[in-house]
């Protein structure tokens, strides 16, 4: 696929970025904040509440990143606009006024001192609003380069590494010159063929960076281990599926950023990336959380292989699935947006799997719902550094 | 018709993509990369996406997929036979 001239169909957004779903989000900060959010969201049709059960007595770098996760979420392009419940007023005006940062409509309310019944009265009357005006906003013509594509992969098998994962590859190595910005996480999944990034870095500075969260990571396991870690890494369903060892699922991991890409720098968990290119993000390899950071650094749409079928999708993130695996999609057609068995039959050749994918990206960005969309699949799970104080 | 995929040559194992292979099946292999045949007849019934051996390994043996360690052999394994958990085990961790 020449995709020299590719465009899709997005929306501009107040600050330059493209989006290509249009969500009215109703935010809660706080677990307590929930119900209110929910009460909103089902008052006033088109808009969407996203639940979790954290944000109180974080504190540190974990509740740094908590804030992070929400600014972004809320600040995603995806996002026409959002309103923001939380317990207490002053946090409510801190994640609104960090989203407000982008220039979209936000307003943030507080709970204390008006109880829930009045709090979803106001919230409700200014959802409405939002939900109406961008119900007006329409799609424009957009340049590829304006889509940001993140990937990461889920109950992985042996499929996987042979067929789905490179698959993302070959459509990471044709975006990848066209300026796209993309992003891989999933630190720990890398054991093994740590190597093998670390070679494809930009330059030492990068390299050092990737080692550097890497290492780390590793250190983060070998102190809260008990076992071998077979019964999380590899999980249960990748060893079902066919996987032995961290190496080899971490090898079949690697598939997915392609020949030709050049990590170009690493990222923070939910960190926005400053530039086009390849970006590597510390991350958990558990697919919500993984996802849900993508989501809050800014990526618009994810590219999601699986091999045992994971059911995943993302509130704001489209979440395309594929799948190598013929019992897979046979079995759970449901969930997967893209066949690439035929790669295992030689009926499909790496570069027309590529383009398929591709070609499923571009209606997938043009508006079509992916099937984990069709199918109300939002994990929204918030990544959690430590225990709360 | 492809049973199994071998990444590429030198690779001491191979994927199981179809389903439903019984011990004593003659099964015809793919190296991807290089694009050339393997035959091996199977030892064990194998499910799909689990790994057979190309080769004999003893316990101590290191084994080679995508053309990298993937770990080490901890019972011995016989060419065509299923390669998993019970005699395949991670270096790290």
């Amino acid at each position: 696929m020449d995709l020299s001239k590719a465009s899709f169909w997005g929306y501009k957004r107040e600050n330059g970025r493209v989006g290509v779903r249009n969500h009215v989000l109703i935010l809660p900060v706080d677990d307590l904040s929930n119900a209110a959010a929910q009460a909103v969201a089902n008052n006033i049709k088109g808009a969407m509440a996203l639940p979790h059960p954290y944000g109180r007595l974080q504190f540190g770098a974990d509740l740094d990143l908590h804030f992070r996760t929400l600014i972004g979420a809320g600040s995603n392009p995806n996002v026409a606009a959002v309103v923001v419940i939380c317990i207490e007023d002053g946090w409510a005006k801190k994640v609104a006024d960090g989203i407000r940062a982008t220039g979209k409509p936000v307003t943030g309310f507080g709970i204390e001192q008006h109880g829930d019944h009045d709090t979803i009265l106001r919230a409700s009357k200014v959802a409405k609003e939002y939900v109406q005006w961008a119900s007006e906003l329409r799609r424009a013509e957009q340049p590829l380069k304006e889509l940001w594509v993140s990937t990461k992969c889920g109950e992985s098998d042996t499929t996987s590494g042979c067929g789905a994962n490179p698959t993302v590859g070959n459509a990471f190595d044709k975006m990848y010159p066209r300026g796209v910005t993309m992003v891989f996480g999933e630190t720990t999944e890398l054991t093994g063929g740590e190597h093998l990034v670390a070679a494809r870095c930009r330059n030492e500075e990068v390299r050092k960076k990737f080692q550097f969260v890497f290492d780390r990571y590793q250190q983060v396991i070998d102190r809260h281990k008990t076992s071998d870690l077979m019964d999380s890494q590899p999980t249960k369903g990748n060893i079902e599926g066919g996987l032995t060892t961290i190496e080899e699922k971490a090898l079949g991991n690697i598939q997915k950023i392609g020949r030709k890409c050049v990590v170009d720098g690493v990222l923070d968990k939910a960190e926005t990336p400053t530039g086009p290119g390849l970006w590597f993000m510390d991350s958990s390899s558990a697919a919500a959380e993984m996802v849900t950071l993508c989501a809050a650094a800014g990526f618009t749409v994810h590219l999601f292989p699986t091999g045992q079928g994971n059911v995943i999708g993302n509130p704001i993130l489209p979440v395309i699935k594929l799948s190598a695996n013929p019992r897979t999609v046979r079995t759970m057609s449901e969930h997967i947006d893209v066949d690439v068995s035929g790669l295992l039959r030689k009926e499909l050749s790496p570069d027309q799997a590529g383009d398929k994918l591709l070609e499923c990206m571009f209606r997938t960005a043009n508006g079509r719902l992916t099937a984990a969309e069709a199918l109300g699949h939002r994990e929204f799970v918030l990544t959690r550094l430590y225990e709360s104080a | 018709m492809i049973h199994f995929v071998v990444h590429e040559e030198g690779d001491g194992v191979g994927v199981v993509v179809v389903e439903g292979v019984k011990a004593g099946q003659e099964l015809n292999g793919w190296i991807m990369e290089d694009d050339k045949e393997v035959r091996v007849t199977a030892k064990s019934d194998i499910p799909i996406g689990h790994k057979l051996a190309l080769k004999d390994y003893k316990p101590g043996d290191t084994v080679i997929k995508y053309g990298v360690d993937i770990g080490k052999v901890v019972a011995p394994i016989a060419r065509g036979e299923h390669t998993h958990i019970q005699n395949l085990k991670t270096k790290r961790w």
